[in-house]
C-alpha cells in the first residue's frame, strides 16, 4: 500500500458489524487498584483504532481484557459476537479469532522462527503442519523477513522480532488484532519498518486495536483515536479533531505534553 | 615443543609471586601423587577386591542365573552405543556430520583399554574377560554403524527409536527380577552395584514426573492442590533422608495390609522416589520461575489451553533452564543410595561392609572403601557428562549455530 493522505483513510473508516463491544467495564487489581473504571469502546468491523494516553491510563489493560488476559469486575465485553464470560470455551474461542503483537514480542526463544508460526495452527487449528508451514513462508514474506525462516529469534533484531511476532499472529488468521505497545521497546531505527508492516495489514480487511504512542501512524493509519487517562476513556474521535481541535481539556493537556 | 614449554612458562611462571605458588603447588601434588602410588602398588592388598568382585558387582545374585545379568549388559551396552552414534550424526548436533570427532575417539580409546585391563587387573577367568571384550565391541560397532547410517534411516522409524529405552528398562526389571518365563530371583538376592543402579535408576525415573506435577501443583489455582504440594516438599525436605528409610520400612508394612506390602528393596526404592520428588520439584519451580510470564500469555493469546501451552512452550524453557540442578539431584540421589545399608540392604556399601567385616580381609577397609569411591564418582561422572551434553544441544544459540 502506497502511504495515502490521512483524509482518503479516515474518510473510508467502516461501518457495520461491530467487532468489540466493551460497556461500563471496570476492573480492581488485587492490590485495590482501580484500573479501569466503567470504560465503553466500539470498534467496528475493519476499523483501525489507537489508544493513546500517559502510561498508567489502564490502556494496556484495557486492550488485555479483550481477549481474557485479564479479568475484569463489572461491564461486559463481547468480541466478534462472543461474550466474554467466565466459560473457559468462550474465552479460547475469542482467543482463537483475536491475535496479540506484545512490546516484548514474546517469541518462543526454544523454537525456530517458522515454528513459532506454525506452532498454534498446528496445535489448536489442527490444520495439516505443510500446509501451515507454506503459509507461515508467505506470512514470513510479507513482512520481509522470508529469509530468516530457520533462525531462532534470539538471532534476530528487535524489529525482525516484532515482525515475526506480527507474522505469528496473523498465521492463526484472526479477525482482531490486538497490539500492546508495538515499537514501544524498538530501538529508534527499527520502529519504522515494524510500522510499516501495521500499515500495510491496516490496509486490508483486518480489525486492529494499537496502543502505541507514535502520533504519526495514529494520524495516517487510524479511523479513531482514544484518549485514555486514569482508568477512563476521555475522548473518542476521528484522529484529523483529536489531533488539531481535541473536544476534552484532559486531551488538550496530553496533546500538549507529546507533540 | 617449544611453543608448549613458553605456555607452560606463561601459564606458570609468569611472576615471582605465581611461580612461587606454582612451585609449591607442584611439590603438593607430587608428594600426594608419590605416597598414593606407592600405597596402591606396595601396601594396598588388592586381593580383597579381586576376590569379591562378584559380589560388589551384583551381591549373592545365583549364579547359574547371572547370564541374564551379562545379557542385559551387553543389550545397555548396545543402546549406549545407538544412542550414541544417533546423537552425533543428529543434524542439529553441535558436532553434526562429523563420524567421529576427538572426544568420541579419546571415549572410544578409554573404553576399550578399560576393558582389556579392569577384567585383568581383577585377575578374571579369561572366559569372563573375553566377555568384557566383547561387550565393548558391540558398543563401539554399533557406535559406529550408528553414527554412520543412522541418519539415513527413515524418519518415522528414526522417532520410534526412543521408545526402546523404556522398553529396555522394563525388559531389564524382567531380567533381573524373573518372570515370562524367566525364573524369579527375589529382591534379596540383588546386590551390589547391581542394586545401587537398580535403585538409583529406579528413583530417577520415577521422581522426574512426580517431582513436575508437584511443582506444577505448587504453582496452581487451586488451593487444595497448592497447599497439598506446599505440605508434601516441605515436609519431605524438612526430614532426613533416614529416618523417612526407617520410616517407610516400619509404616508402609502397617498402612497396607498384610501381603500388599511391597517387599523391602522396593519399599526403599519408593521412599527414594518421594523423597527425591519434593527436591526434584523445587529444582523445577525454579526453572519454571525463570520463563518470563509473557511466554504463558503468547501462547494463551494464540488459542492454545494451558496443557498445550504448558508441554510446548513453558515447560522446555524451564526445563532446560533446571537440568543442572535436577542432575545434581540425581547425583546427590545416586550417592544418597548409601544410606540403603542402614536398613540392611546389601547396595555397594552393605556389600563392603560385609566383606570388611570377614576375618580373612580384615584390615584392608582403605582398598575398598577407594574401590567404592572411584565406582561412584564414575557414575556420578557419567550423570554429569550427559546433563553437560544434553544442556549443550537444548542451547537455542548451539542450535542456531548448527542448524
Amino acid at each position: 500500500m502506497s502511504p495515502s493522505t490521512p483524509a482518503t483513510l479516515t474518510s473510508a473508516a467502516p461501518v457495520g458489524d461491530v467487532m468489540i463491544e466493551a460497556r461500563g467495564v471496570e476492573k480492581w487489581y488485587p492490590n485495590g487498584f482501580h484500573a479501569l473504571r466503567g470504560c465503553d469502546l466500539t470498534v467496528n468491523r475493519g476499523e483501525v483504532v489507537v489508544i493513546m494516553g500517559p502510561s498508567g491510563s489502564g490502556k494496556s489493560t484495557f486492550i488485555r481484557t479483550f481477549n481474557a488476559l485479564e479479568d475484569f469486575q463489572k461491564g461486559s465485553i463481547t468480541v466478534d459476537g462472543i461474550t466474554l464470560s467466565d466459560d473457559l470455551r468462550h474465552i479460547d474461542a475469542i482467543r482463537r479469532e483475536v491475535g496479540m503483537v506484545f512490546q516484548q514480542f514474546n517469541l518462543f526463544p526454544h523454537l525456530s522462527v517458522l515454528d513459532n508460526l506454525c506452532l498454534a495452527p498446528v496445535l489448536v487449528r489442527k490444520r495439516p503442519k505443510a500446509e501451515v508451514q507454506e503459509q507461515a513462508r508467505g506470512l514470513l514474506k510479507r513482512v520481509g523477513i522470508a529469509e530468516q525462516a530457520d533462525k531462532y529469534p534470539g538471532q534476530l533484531s528487535g524489529g525482525q522480532q516484532q515482525r515475526v511476532a506480527i507474522a505469528r499472529a496473523l498465521c492463526m488468521e484472526p479477525r482482531i488484532l490486538l497490539f500492546d505497545e508495538p515499537t514501544s521497546s524498538l530501538d529508534p531505527e527499527m520502529v519504522r519498518e515494524v510500522l510499516e508492516v501495521m500499515q500495510n495489514l491496516a490496509a486490508d480487511d483486518i480489525t486492529m486495536v494499537v496502543v502505541t504512542h507514535e502520533v504519526k501512524f495514529a494520524r495516517q493509519v487510524a479511523h479513531r483515536v482514544v484518549l485514555m487517562a486514569e482508568g477512563e476513556v476521555v475522548e473518542v474521535a476521528e484522529p484529523e479533531q483529536f489531533f488539531t481541535n481535541p473536544s476534552q481539556e484532559r486531551s488538550r493537556r496530553f496533546l500538549d505534553q507529546i507533540l | 615443543m617449544k611453543p608448549l614449554l613458553r605456555r607452560l612458562r606463561h601459564d606458570l611462571f609468569a611472576t615471582p609471586v605465581d611461580g612461587l605458588i606454582s612451585v609449591v603447588l607442584l611439590a603438593v601434588i607430587a608428594a600426594v601423587a608419590t605416597s598414593f602410588l606407592h600405597w596402591a602398588t606396595s601396601q594396598a592388598r588388592w586381593a580383597v577386591i579381586q576376590a569379591n568382585s562378584t559380589l560388589f558387582a551384583v551381591g549373592r545374585y545365583p549364579i547359574e542365573q547371572q547370564w541374564r545379568l551379562w545379557l542385559l549388559t551387553a543389550l545397555l551396552a548396545a543402546a549406549t552405543g545407538i544412542s550414541w552414534g544417533m546423537l552425533r550424526s543428529h543434524p542439529r548436533s553441535d558436532r553434526g556430520g562429523i563420524l567421529w570427532p576427538r572426544n568420541d575417539r579419546i571415549a572410544v580409546g578409554l573404553l576399550v583399554a578399560l576393558s582389556l585391563l579392569l577384567p585383568w587387573l581383577l585377575g578374571l577367568s579369561p572366559a569372563v574377560q573375553l566377555r568384557w571384550v566383547a561387550i565393548t565391541a558391540v558398543l563401539v560397532l554399533l557406535r559406529w554403524l550408528a553414527g554412520r547410517f543412522g541418519p539415513q534411516l527413515p524418519a518415522a522409524l528414526k522417532r520410534l527409536l526412543p521408545l526402546g529405552l523404556p522398553l529396555l528398562y522394563l525388559m531389564g526389571m524382567v531380567l533381573i527380577a524373573g518372570g515370562l518365563g524367566l525364573v524369579a530371583v527375589s529382591p534379596s538376592e540383588w546386590g551390589g552395584l547391581l542394586l545401587t543402579l537398580l535403585e538409583s535408576s529406579f528413583a530417577i525415573l520415577l521422581c522426574f514426573p512426580l517431582g513436575l506435577l508437584l511443582a506444577l501443583g505448587r504453582r496452581s489455582d487451586l488451593p487444595l492442590l497448592r497447599w497439598g504440594s506446599v505440605l508434601y516438599i516441605e515436609f519431605i525436605r524438612g526430614a532426613p533422608l533416614i529416618t523417612l528409610l526407617f520410616l517407610g520400612q516400619n509404616m508402609l508394612g502397617f498402612l497396607l495390609p498384610g501381603g500388599l506390602a511391597p517387599e523391602r528393596v522396593w519399599r526403599a526404592a519408593w521412599v527414594l522416589t518421594l523423597f527425591a520428588a519434593a527436591y526434584l520439584a523445587e529444582a523445577v519451580r525454579s526453572g519454571l520461575a525463570a520463563v518470563p510470564r509473557g511466554q504463558l500469555e503468547a501462547a494463551r493469546s494464540l488459542g492454545m489451553s494451558m496443557p498445550q501451552a504448558f508441554s510446548t512452550v513453558v515447560l522446555p524453557q524451564a526445563l532446560r533452564v533446571a537440568l543442572p540442578s535436577m542432575v545434581g539431584q540425581f547425583i546427590s540421589l545416586l550417592q544418597d543410595t548409601t544410606l540403603l545399608s542402614l536398613i540392611g540392604l546389601m547396595e555397594l556399601l552393605g556389600t563392603a561392609r560385609t566383606v570388611m567385616a570377614n576375618p580373612a580381609f580384615l584390615g584392608h577397609n582403605a582398598e575398598v572403601y577407594f574401590t567404592l569411591a572411584v565406582l561412584f564418582w564414575c557414575c556420578c561422572a557419567a550423570l554429569g557428562l550427559g546433563s553437560r551434553a544434553l544442556e549443550r544441544r537444548l542451547d537455542p544459540a548451539t542450535i542456531a549455530r548448527s542448524g
